[in-house]
């Protein structure tokens, strides 16, 4: 899937297709066509190679570390400390759940088949898959399923930032596992599953030259996570005390150790995502630390001027900013484009958090919209034009301009936003009907450890 | 003999111990503890947003002493403990009925 665009890999996953909006999309791809074997066809068949899937497998180890723990203790260290057990609670028991509901029906979803819609069941419980190469891989398809999988937990996983300290762990369970069928996988499919957004589909045959790239998951993992984690922070209500009353963080340290975590892991999430162990993937982890190491500059040059003084929680930040900013474009862009990439994703993610939580006054606890949603947004339209070699990026398809290019970002984008904000909406007041959002006013003030756990993080 | 307890800025609880030390007070008992005075609490800023800290870590410092020492100690605390800032702290000195030393049973000076 995640090829860059050369010459030699006809078969580009991730161009993305669409030229009209989502009803449109929706119709034209229901009408199976002559194109899909034809660019099926155009992909040479690979041999296996030891080197690509050695990596693959490293990848996936990083992946998953990135969720635990990484995650749960940039997390964790945000919250009071009377909620710390609770968020890693909630990173843990996604990743359980991400990893049984993949193997039941997740993965034949999101990479079943190149239908346009859905990849089907047919890949359920792993049937029908075997020993063979993934499509256009040198790499076992167990090897790209479950690399895969650690991509499906961790994106639930990121919006737990937006209802921590409030949210029943019961909602945790039920909303996580209806958004990573409902959500999750098929947007997995669109873009990366041969679907109606990818190269496979209708549109990119019918109207070549529109068309979109998300290289490791800006549309797929940060902006439906993003708009995920604005609704169910909208809907849950903000936390008692919010916006002037409450303690901060807990445990910077935390905060600090979990991004650093992430930082690593992002080498195999962004670097795994060329699915090979090549070029290509050394490009996509060096663009992925020079952008996460200029936000970090930028966004502690931000607080300095702003409030005299630069945070450790705020360079931490600045490099989840960096990070899930060049995701969509590791894969396409080159390293001074980069340095865009991170200064811009500071700026504008440090803004986006203000403007959410003080304009908005919506209390996404942990800005995972103004920062998952917004950098993963940011990175898919810099990409349109970042890709292109004038920018220092591998090169556009033959025949693409910027312009062209870019346009197809922001509809590819159109699709996912609403697509995740209207089915995460439905879920959210489903899972509200069926064991409702949020625990009650005293469990809230007196924590989640004691009152959904039992336990408490630190007896002092 | 008095109990001169004082809550300080725990960055001077070095100072005092020092100060206490030179004029022959023999034992301290300190404690972490949270409040807030006319200084009423300050602002920490995480991601752009400002936090009211309503309590401040102060350290508190209890001293039990013989009366004729005990102008000398407070002042010694007063000195050690001034940074001549708003939040140094204050001192309170109340009678001390009596002090009782557990091993050996002594009372009064004596125990302490």
């Amino acid at each position: 899937m995640r090829s860059a665009p050369s010459p030699l890999t006809p078969n580009f996953a991730h161009r993305l297709t669409l030229g009209l909006g989502l009803f449109l999309s929706l119709i034209l791809a229901l009408a199976p066509d002559a194109a899909f074997a034809q660019e099926t066809s155009m992909v040479a068949a690979k041999t296996f190679d030891s080197g690509d899937t050695a990596w693959i497998i490293v990848a996936t180890a990083l992946v998953l570390f990135m969720t635990m723990p990484g995650l749960a203790l940039f997390y964790g260290g945000l919250v009071r400390s009377k909620n710390l057990l609770s968020v890693l609670m909630h990173c843990f028991a996604i990743t359980c759940i991400g990893s049984v509901l993949w193997l039941v029906i997740g993965y034949s979803i999101a990479f079943g088949s190149n239908d346009a819609i859905w990849g089907g069941l047919e890949n359920m419980f792993f049937a029908g898959i075997g020993d063979r190469l993934r499509d256009a891989t040198s790499i076992p398809e167990s090897v790209f399923f479950i690399f895969q999988m650690t991509f499906a937990i961790i994106t639930p996983g990121l919006i737990v930032g937006a209802y921590v300290e409030r949210i029943k762990f019961s909602a945790v369970v039920i909303f996580t596992t209806l958004w990573l069928l409902l959500v999750y996988a098929p947007s997995a499919h669109w873009i990366w599953g041969g679907g109606l957004l990818s190269d496979m589909g209708w549109i990119h045959a019918s109207l070549d030259g529109v068309a979109a790239m998300d290289f490791a998951g800006g549309l797929v993992v940060h902006a439906n996570a993003g708009v995920a984690a604005l609704l169910l922070a909208k809907i849950l209500g903000p936390r008692g005390g919010f916006p002037n009353d409450l303690r901060p963080p807990h445990n910077p340290g935390l905060v600090m150790v979990g991004a650093a975590m992430l930082w690593v892991g992002w080498f195999g999430f962004n670097g795994g995502s060329a699915l090979a162990a090549n070029n290509g993937a050394g490009m996509a982890i060096l663009v992925t630390h020079i952008s996460a190491a200029t936000a970090c500059i930028v966004w502690s040059a931000i607080e300095w001027i702003k409030f005299g003084r630069p945070s450790l929680v705020g360079i931490a930040t600045g490099a989840i900013a960096g990070l899930a900013t060049v995701t969509p474009g590791a894969g396409f862009i080159g390293p001074a484009g980069a340095l865009v990439y991170g200064a811009l994703a500071a700026v504008i993610c440090f803004y986006a958090i203000s403007l959410v939580k003080r304009t908005m006054g919506i209390d996404d606890s942990l800005d995972v919209f103004a920062v998952h949603g917004v950098g993963g947004i940011l990175g898919i339209l810099l990409t349109g034009a970042f890709a292109d070699s004038s920018l220092g990026g591998v090169g556009l398809p033959e025949g693409r301009t910027i312009v062209v290019s870019v346009f197809g970002q922001i509809a590819a984008l159109a699709v996912t936003v609403v697509w995740a904000g209207v089915v995460s909406y439905i879920l959210i007041k489903v899972t509200q009907v069926l064991v409702g959002l949020r625990v009650g006013a005293e469990e809230e003030s007196e924590g989640l450890d004691i009152t959904s756990h039992g336990e408490r993080g630190y007896d002092l | 003999m008095k109990m001169i307890m004082a809550v300080i800025k725990p960055a001077k609880l070095d100072a005092v111990r020092e100060a206490l030390l030179g004029i022959g007070v023999q034992g301290m008992t300190t404690t972490e503890v949270q409040g807030f005075g006319r200084q009423r609490g300050h602002t920490e800023i995480y991601r752009g947003s400002e936090y009211t800290i309503n309590y401040v870590p102060k350290t508190k410092i209890e001293v039990a002493v013989e009366d004729a020492i005990a102008d000398r100690v407070v002042d010694a605390i007063r000195t050690a403990a001034n940074s001549q800032a708003i939040g140094d702290g204050k001192i309170f000195i109340y009678d001390l009925g009596e002090a009782v030393r557990i091993r050996t049973g002594e009372t009064g000076a004596q125990a302490l």
